[in-house]
């Protein structure tokens, strides 16, 4: 696409989606939101970019393949769901730190499954659109 | 104990990670780890000598009543003996026998994940985790055989041996779900007190079928043994490891644990001894017609299976006993037979027995060892085949009427795999050394030490019987008969019929060897035969079932998604139609409505705009963007309607799919009409008819009444048990955890779907366009 407003604000747009993703992620667990939109909106935010400057500037910018996400995510929620294995609890049972974080609020072993898919559905959705445009 | 059998799946896992620095150096390591849990295992004989049977318990999905429970007693530690020590041998002769093989790390990985699953099986006291190792042999052994992955024969091989093993496994797991129902429980342990109602029940026909197909298939019994002579396309240590020592005798171990269960009625030993019969008859008659090394101890492997089935079928102690003794003598000569195969194999480069001579003369060692494994495949006195021999033949003759044909059936087999046995053990080192052979030379002791080995304990074995006779066989024939008679091995039974019989077996089995020479003329002669062979029948069965299945598809899949869309909406149309006819209860409470708001009317009347727009627009742009204001005006519901989590979720996949579509479609030549008025009109029907339906569906789920328990018990606890309020997220993270680690593995394997989908270029040549 060649508007030039298009390109600026896709610019802008880019980094304030992503953050504001993470935060949609982190508040998953009070408030509506979650890794799975918070990593639909991701994608969307780099699929924005890639209408405004092409599809080799956004991979360009992700640097690594965003396929390698998916495994990264997959073993953010195993990990997180085998965690209880080693306090002697049974699997996928929450865990959970004593005191809130700063920002953050109460981190569990929850938070961390919730990015795990967060992770994975950045990584396959963009797997499959860049795979998609690639070839047509 | 748990460690113990999981050792062989933590090696495995970290075989690819660190032989990539130790490329050389390592192959001699791997040994070790079979024979540390042999030397481990050693240690457990004399506990099960006194104590009979230790259990070990790991709890699993105890909801579900599946334990990983062990249970070693006679019978398991015999197989767990044989599935290590046979490992060492197997895992230190591959170090030379693959020397220097590109894949060398991943056959080792593959075969302690074997070593693994075979175990397990073994062990298993749970009958649903044994199943499970059970297909994992069946995996392993699929990987194994296929080893040489770009030889299409190979591939076929292990094709055929994972789907009748892998068929086998699945009727077997129904004949374990029936018999946890019949018996109400899945431990074998527990199982066994219940054994008589387990008899006595109407299922009990049904379970033994369904057990003694899964038995069947995994021993190559007749008629499924057709895929072990395929088998043979795997690497010799494969062949010796898996498909003569181990493996396929997990189907004998099936039978044997299941004797004191399920044993001694007319069904099960009838079936077991004729098919047994068969087995061992037809196999060994079909191995003297081989020339292929190979395909010979392929064809005596199966007989000796049978012999083993028969033996199980007959059910006396005596003949319990035979199995028993026979399992090990078999597993020590068959092996040495194989590993011998693989020596000749590896330095002379031919298998074709009617060739191969004279090769004492370059590797002595090999030599004896051959002699003394094809000696105790022979049952010659002071070997441990003799002694099994003579114990079986003593089972069939107290038959009373069947005496005399079973007798004659076992003689006649032992005759024919007497050959089998010369011709794979003596014959390729006696006479002289034809010069095509003489570049052969003495093999590396890594090859030759394992089958001497072997050999030396089947004539260790059987000289000094009682060495073996208290501390592991009486206690393998407890656990097989749960009897308490005390056993006697012997190597001098005196003058009687039984000594008879084998003197007759052994001289009319060395004529046979001396008058029948190995040759192409023999086998050809088979050939003839093939047509009604099972092989062939099942093989024809599942072209069949292949070229129908390509019929269907085509006829279905034609590569329109207009069609596909088309087909799936119209079955569920008709399905939901008749469904419909039968009944529609709608019923609406038009008090409980609550007043349409303007901000309501209003989206509903953006939406049917929308439609309109998208139906009638000739631009794919517009009629996307439209699909996409229809998609948003949902959402707006989904706030209106407080669930606001599912309206973030929609809109951003309405987003994506819009912006998904736009990339596409911006390459897209611009539209023309394609559909002419008869296919729009029948689109139109279709699309009407199916909302109508739908409609009709939402509106009776109303009539069911809404059981609030479970969200109510979620809304309540979210915050105590989960620690968050927002229930949703709570169900997708912590409730319904599994459910959404399994999505996320399905959604990995649909990105991967598309992307190797989209990569796979079938017609290379359209790059230059």
């Amino acid at each position: 696409m060649k508007s030039l407003i298009f390109k600026t604000a896709s610019s802008y747009l880019l980094p304030l989606l992503l953050l504001f993703s993470i935060f949609i992620l982190l508040r998953g667990h009070y408030l509506p939101g979650g890794g799975f939109v918070g990593g639909l909106m991701a994608s969307i935010a780099f699929l924005i970019h890639s209408f405004a400057f092409g599809l080799k500037e956004t991979q360009s910018i992700i640097k690594i393949n965003p396929g390698y996400l998916m495994p990264i995510g997959l073993a953010f929620a195993v990990g997180a769901a085998i965690a209880p294995f080693f306090v002697d609890a049974p699997l996928l049972k929450g865990l959970w730190f004593e005191e809130p974080f700063r920002f953050i609020g109460m981190v569990g072993s929850a938070l961390i499954f919730d990015i795990g898919v967060y992770l994975v559905v950045i990584g396959a959705t963009l797997t499959i659109i860049f795979s998609i445009t690639d070839t047509v | 104990m748990l460690v113990a059998v999981v050792l062989g799946f933590i090696f495995a896992l970290l075989v690819p990670f660190f032989s990539r620095f130790t490329k050389r150096a390592i192959s001699l390591v791997y040994p070790l780890i079979p024979l540390f849990l042999f030397l481990y295992f050693l240690g457990f004989l004399e506990k099960i000598k006194s104590e009979g049977q230790i259990l070990f318990h790991y709890n699993w999905v105890p909801s579900l009543g599946i334990d990983l429970s062990f249970r070693l007693d006679g019978l398991s530690l015999l197989f767990a003996l044989m599935i290590t020590g046979i490992g060492t041998l197997v895992f230190a002769y591959t170090a030379n026998y693959l020397k220097g093989h590109q894949y060398l790390d991943r056959f080792y990985g593959y075969l302690s994940m074997f070593m693994a699953s075979m175990l397990g099986v073994v062990l298993s006291d749970n009958l649903m985790s044994m199943f499970i190792f059970w297909e994992l042999t069946s995996i392993s052994s699929y990987f194994l055989i296929g080893f040489n992955n770009d030889d299409p024969a190979s591939r076929k091989s292990a094709l055929t041996a994972l789907s009748i093993t892998g068929f086998g496994g699945l009727v077997m797991l129904s004949g374990i779900i029936l018999l946890q129902v019949v018996g109400g429980s899945y431990s074998f342990t527990e199982l066994l007190n219940s054994s008589e109602i387990i008899k006595n029940s109407n299922s009990y026909g049904w379970i033994i079928a369904l057990m003694f197909v899964g038995a069947f298939t995994k021993s190559a019994q007749f008629p499924f043994h057709f895929w072990l002579p395929g088998a043979m396309k795997a690497p010799t240590p494969v062949s010796t490891y898996l498909h003569s020592a181990t493996m396929v005798k997990a189907g004998i171990y099936l039978l044997a644990r299941f004797t004191p269960l399920l044993g001694d009625t007319i069904w099960w030993n009838s079936t077991l001894v004729t098919v047994g019969a068969i087995t061992m008859v037809y196999a060994a008659i079909h191995s003297v017609f081989r020339v292929d090394l190979k395909g010979i101890l392929a064809y005596s492997t199966i007989s000796a299976l049978g012999i083993l089935v028969f033996l199980i079928g007959i059910g006396t102690e005596k003949s319990l006993l035979a199995a028993g003794i026979f399992i090990l003598a078999h597993a020590l000569y068959k092996a040495a037979l194989f590993l011998i195969t693989g020596i000749i194999d590896h330095e002379t480069g031919s298998r074709d027995v009617s060739k191969l001579a004279g090769l004492q003369k370059v590797m002595m060692p090999v030599a004896i060892a051959g002699f003394l494994a094809a000696l105790s495949s022979a049952g010659l006195p002071f070997l441990l085949g003799f002694i099994s021999k003579e114990v079986m033949y003593e089972a069939t003759l107290q038959l009373g009427n069947w005496a005399l044909i079973l007798t004659a059936l076992a003689v006649l087999t032992k005759i024919l795999l007497l050959v089998a046995g010369f011709w794979a053990g003596i014959k390729p080192f006696t006479g002289n050394l034809p010069s095509e052979f003489n570049k052969a030379h003495m093999p590396s002791p890594l090859l030759w030490v394992p089958p001497l080995l072997l050999g030396f304990l089947s004539l260790g074995f059987g000289m000094f019987p009682f060495f073996i006779q208290e501390s592991l066989i009486q206690p393998v024939f407890s656990s097989i008969s749960g009897s308490d008679t005390t056993i006697e091995l012997k190597l001098w039974h005196g003058f009687n019929l039984v000594l008879l019989l084998s003197v007759l077996t052994l001289v009319s089995g060395g004529l046979l060897y001396f008058f029948l020479k190995p040759s192409k003329a023999l086998i050809e002669k088979t050939f003839k035969f093939e047509v009604i062979s099972p092989q062939n029948i099942i093989e024809n069965g599942s072209n069949l079932f292949g070229s129908f299945a390509r019929f269907w598809t085509r006829f279905f899949q034609n590569g329109y998604l207009r069609n596909y869309v088309i087909t799936i909406l119209a079955f569920l149309t008709l399905l939901m139609a008749y469904r419909l006819f039968g009944e529609v209860n709608i019923y609406i409470d038009w008090e409980q409505i609550s007043t349409v708001s303007y901000y309501e009317a209003i989206v509903v009347l953006m939406m049917i705009i929308s439609i309109i727009f998208a139906i009638s627009t000739n631009s794919r742009t517009t009629a996307i963007v439209a699909l996409g204001v229809v998609g948003f005006a949902n959402c707006l519901f989904f706030i209106f309607y407080s669930a606001p989590d599912l309206a973030m979720t929609q809109f951003s996949i309405d987003t994506l799919t819009v912006l998904l579509f736009m990339l596409v479609l911006v390459k897209l030549p611009k539209n023309k009409s394609f559909s002419s008025k008869g296919m729009k009109f029948r689109d139109a029907f279709l699309s009407l008819t199916f909302g109508v339906l739908i409609a009709i569906l939402t509106l009776e789920v109303f009539e069911e009444p809404s059981s609030s328990e479970v969200s109510k018990y979620f809304a309540d606890n979210a915050y105590l048990l989960a620690k968050g309020r927002n229930v949703v997220n709570v169900i997708l993270v912590d409730y319904r955890g599994f459910d959404t680690m399994i999505e996320t593995v399905v959604l990995v394997i649909a990105a991967a779907g598309v992307f190797s989908l989209m990569k796979l270029d079938l017609n290379p040549s359209k790059k230059d366009l």
